[in-house]
């Protein structure tokens, strides 16, 4: 009986999962369109954590959005600020969003707003703003926060028009293209951007900005490779949210690092976060730098792993390695041993290189704990300190821990029901 | 017994489940070996065994 109350969820899970459909439909500003935001609400990575537990990437972000926001006028303040518990702290995920690494959005930050055809359900995500010394590394100098500015100013009003001239994009179609391109959706995202950029293009020019802005604009996203890591992630995340809380179904629906903490949800156990010291990440380091000044694993971006994509996708995406480590050969193998921990492959995400077979999709926590085998995860590696930045990329994997007390929660949950 | 001899007579292919030092102490000699990349359920975690016991039916 519970193998087949079990079996029946996760299958229900799956078909909301392969039959979501993500459509980019605007731009909005986060205080006015993500529910539950208030002027001196900061949403972070990962699960939830107060001031004192962050670590320094998470920390150096919110100081530079408190900076943003005009809330603090230089750190220390925003240090004071941020300890007073006049900030109420809560993860992307409480609010239908998602953040790469520190992941922090605050009240005028322009977002993504896509919508899940299917199910009608929103997400939402701030814009990229390129690798190095950005926010989501928790670096907070004043190039930091100008670049915020234009963005805000130039590059998501630019775009809210171009997108009201196009019309939703299809987000969905254009994963499955980028990833059949050499994409992964998570560290690889050249495919994704071109595509974007390809769409959008025409319509941007057509808008009522100015020469220089439109160029900019263009120039902007041509130059950073992840622009389009804000738009797969909110894509997972409206697919992830229509699937979650089908009782008695033990597949993943949340994976998610506040750079202190990792943290799953399961879908038949609600918004229970199972969480456990975040791992460190092996990887391939920006020179000077090395292991020393890396923090622990940080972000949202696991959404992606969590889907079906990411590190679960690198067979298809095999130029990745020069990126996170490894050869193309490992990039097979990585795709091939998640097939041992998911319940079906994608219908829609599928690699070229395996026949076409589609991604290994819906992690069972019963199977990683019966294998052994844990999700690999590729990812980018914040700076330990704040205001640093990114230092380089890599490989990581959730800690066990997590995996372990969710399935004795979910049994717990199945004896209370007298199920067993 | 004489079976037995028979075989190490022939050219031996092995598939080696467990340490992978047999596996190795193998092909040092030159036997063609597989190793298989098993381990024991919950890495033989007598608590995580019990618990995917209980989610499975009982026959």
């Amino acid at each position: 009986m519970i193998e087949k109350l079990i079996q029946d969820a996760n299958d229900k899970v799956l078909e909301i999962m392969q039959s979501s459909h993500p459509v980019l439909v605007g731009i909005g500003i986060a205080g006015e369109v993500i529910p539950g935001m208030t002027k001196k609400t900061l949403l972070h990575a990962g699960p939830p954590i107060t001031w004192d537990k962050m670590s320094g990437p998470l920390k150096g972000a919110i100081i530079g959005a408190l900076l943003y926001e005009g809330l603090a006028t230089d750190q220390e303040a925003a240090e004071k600020l941020a300890a007073s518990g006049e900030i109420k702290f809560d993860p992307c995920h409480h609010h239908s969003s998602v953040g790469p690494m520190a992941g922090v959005v605050s009240a005028t930050m322009p977002v993504w707003i896509l919508e899940n055809k299917t199910y009608g359900n929103k997400a939402f995500c701030t814009l990229n703003e390129g690798l190095g010394k950005v926010l989501r590394y928790g670096a907070f100098s004043s190039e930091v926060i100008d670049r915020l500015k234009w963005m805000e100013n130039v590059l998501a009003p630019v775009l809210k028009e171009a997108l009201e001239l196009h019309g939703p994009v299809d987000l969905k179609v254009m994963i499955a293209q980028a990833i059949q391109m050499g994409d992964e959706g998570h560290n690889r995202n050249k495919a994704g951007t071109s595509l974007l950029i390809r769409e959008l293009a025409p319509f941007i020019v057509k808008t009522s900005f100015s020469e220089e802005d439109k160029a900019a604009v263009l120039k902007f996203m041509h130059s950073n490779d992840h622009f389009f890591l804000n738009l797969t992630m909110p894509a997972c995340k409206c697919t992830l949210d229509a699937a979650a809380g089908i009782k008695y179904s033990t597949i993943v629906n949340t994976q998610a690092r506040n750079g202190t903490e990792f943290g799953i949800r399961i879908s038949g156990l609600g918004d229970r976060w199972f969480t456990a010291p975040a791992n460190m990440v092996k990887g391939l380091y920006f020179p000077g730098f090395s292991e020393k000044d890396a923090n622990p694993d940080i972000g949202d971006s696991v959404i992606t792993e969590t889907t079906g994509i990411g590190g679960f996708a690198m067979a298809g995406a095999p130029a990745i390695v020069q990126f996170v480590g490894g050869t193309p050969k490992d990039a097979v193998n990585f795709t091939t041993s998640m097939y041992e921990i998911t319940h079906e492959e994608n219908k829609s995400f599928v690699i070229p290189f395996l026949n076409f077979r589609g991604t290994p999709t819906g992690i069972d926590i019963r199977k990683v704990i019966e294998t052994g085998i844990m999700p690999i995860i590729n990812t980018g590696i914040a700076h330990k300190e704040a205001g640093v930045g990114q230092v380089g990329a890599g490989l990581v994997y959730p800690p066990q821990k997590c995996y372990e007390d969710a399935l004795e929660a979910f049994v717990a949950e199945m004896e209370k029901e007298g199920i067993i | 017994m004489s079976k037995v001899n028979e075989l190490f007579k022939t050219e031996l292919k092995v598939i080696n489940m467990g340490l992978k030092s047999f596996s190795n102490e193998l092909k040092h000699q030159g036997v063609t070996v597989l190793q298989v990349d098993w381990r024991p359920p919950a890495g033989g975690n007598p608590k995580m065994i019990e618990l995917l016991n209980r989610l499975k039916d009982r026959k």
